[in-house]
């Protein structure tokens, strides 16, 4: 269970997830995330390391503790109308059983968050959410969903959600299932006993471009320990190495997957962040389509690329990008040594006449301006299954 | 890991070794431990004059950027190039990853920092691992 400990008059409040005691126990590093306390990286000693458990995921597995991300429920006969209005996807394409990549809008086209929108029954959604957010997007989703026929839960706590990711991935869970994960497509869900535990949610989703499943399981912290223990207990044939928050940020950078905060914010809009394809105009209504429709024929004014360093440096988020000139013509939203691509990389927004790929930039690190230039996105891409 | 009695040590985590007029600086393993994946190792040209207190250099992992500061003032006379593409050398063994060799000024600046044990107490009170 999630739980917010009191702390002394003006200090703000940490909160846990309910495998907290685990990861301490494990010797991880843990950190303050969006006000959640979170293990960063697990010690050498049991194969963690940013850089291993980041290798881990790209040619083996790992796990992730990411039951900081919350969820919200929609079920009743307007439950598709609801999401329909509040999300810039089309759900009506979802058949029961399938997910897609989604983001909640503002009137003015800017992110509430992005989401992961779950067809979990014929007129049930469950909507995966960023932790930092939790309470803005339940109360957002909330009051733009009051003229339709269907509840609204905020089920954030009730989950510790498990993310066991990697080409092995698929391995190790099917040990722990009743499941038959290979029926289970990229972005489709389905539900199974898992250690265990009956009517389990498993989806083949994740946030490090790679194939793995995240599962939903009851966030008492005698259920969630024991299952993070017999995954860890599975995955030891495949060398599974538990993962913190260090690598997914580098996977999910690799990978050009968006983090609220960063690429994308309520000052940023979806034309910008270069998230076309998951905006659906064709829907006749949604909050944001009006000015997504101006915005689109005012062309933008920066646009989201990926930098690699060229020079030695390593850009990081929030320096300013600079022209060949040395002007200031945009900044790093991320930035990071890339571990399995073993390169310095980063996504900017900068003025679409410098988007092109192979435009010679700068960075600037401690005063310094450092060469970079645009190349294509992703920088990585898992490959195909043969 | 036992911290080098040959040594004195910073409350920014650096490490000096004298000998003489001439001494060695690197980071302590508390400072490589604290940081993680050492990726980026970014060291003063040879013949900077470096004052005590000061930024000497930057050392980055993965997920951080962290400042090297100075533990005596100084003339750089060498510094190790190997790390400029094996920085890992530093999670290895960070207190034979030398960074800098200095012609110190006032050697004398070396009584006022820590000792083994002085570093040691003073890592474990800061709630280090």
């Amino acid at each position: 269970m999630s739980s917010v400990e009191s702390t002394p008059a003006g200090a703000t409040t940490v909160r846990k997830t309910a495998l907290n005691a685990v990861h301490r126990q494990m010797g991880a590093k843990m950190v303050d995330f969006n006000g959640w306390e979170m293990p960063v990286e697990y010690p050498a000693s049991i194969g963690g390391g940013i850089i291993n458990e980041h290798m881990a995921v790209r040619t083996g597995v790992g796990m992730f503790d990411v039951s900081h991300m919350g969820d919200i429920r929609l079920v009743g006969p307007e439950a598709l109308a609801a999401v329909q209005h509040i999300s810039m996807n089309d759900a009506s394409r979802l058949a029961v059983g399938q997910a897609q990549y989604s983001a909640l809008l503002y009137p003015q086209a800017t992110f509430v968050d992005d989401v992961i929108v779950h067809r979990l029954g014929e007129e049930e959604y469950l909507l995966v959410i960023n932790a930092g957010t939790r309470e803005k997007d339940f109360s957002w989703v909330r009051g733009n969903t009051r003229q339709f026929d269907c509840d609204v839960e905020d089920l954030s706590d009730a989950f510790t959600q498990i993310a066991i990711q990697g080409p092995k991935g698929v391995d190790v869970l099917q040990k722990l299932t009743d499941a038959d994960l290979s029926a289970v497509k990229f972005y489709w869900l389905t539900r199974g006993t898992v250690c265990g535990l009956r009517n389990i949610l498993i989806a083949r989703t994740g946030y490090t471009a790679e194939d793995g499943f995240e599962i939903y399981i009851p966030a008492d912290e005698a259920t969630s320990a024991r299952v993070w223990y017999e995954i860890l207990a599975a995955g030891k044939e495949f060398e599974l190495v538990p993962c913190g928050l260090g690598a997914r940020n580098t996977l999910r950078l690799e990978g050009k997957l968006p983090l609220y905060g960063h690429e994308i914010s309520d000052t940023i809009s979806v034309w910008e962040a270069g998230l076309d394809r998951f905006c659906k105009m064709e829907k006749s209504e949604f909050v944001g389509r009006d000015a997504l429709v101006k915005a689109k024929a005012e062309s933008v004014k920066r646009t989201l690329v990926g930098l690699e360093m060229v020079e030695r440096g390593i850009a990081r988020d929030g320096y300013k990008v600079l022209d060949s000139s040395r002007r200031e013509i945009g900044y790093v939203t991320s930035g990071s040594p890339a571990p399995f691509l073993k390169k310095n990389i980063a996504l900017a927004y900068v003025p679409p006449e410098l988007s092109e790929v192979g435009t010679a930039l700068k960075v600037e690190i401690r005063g310094q301006g450092v060469g970079a230039k645009v190349v294509p996105t992703p920088f990585y891409k898992r490959p195909k299954k043969v | 890991m036992p911290y080098p009695t040959d040594r004195k040590y910073t409350k920014s985590h650096e490490w000096i070794q004298a000998n003489g007029k001439s001494a060695t600086v690197g980071i302590t393993d508390h400072a490589q431990e604290a940081l993680g994946d050492i990726v980026f190792v970014e060291l003063p040209k040879v013949g900077t004059e470096l004052a005590v207190g000061k930024p000497f250099g930057t050392v980055e992992s993965v997920k951080a950027v962290s400042d090297l500061f100075t533990p005596a003032s100084g003339k750089v006379t060498e510094i190790n190039g190997e790390l400029a593409t094996s920085p890992e050398k530093v999670n290895k063994d960070a207190h034979s990853a030398w960074m800098i060799k200095i012609a110190l000024s006032d050697p004398k600046q070396l009584d006022g920092l820590l000792s083994a044990a002085d570093y040691e107490k003073f890592v474990a009170e800061e709630g280090g691992h």
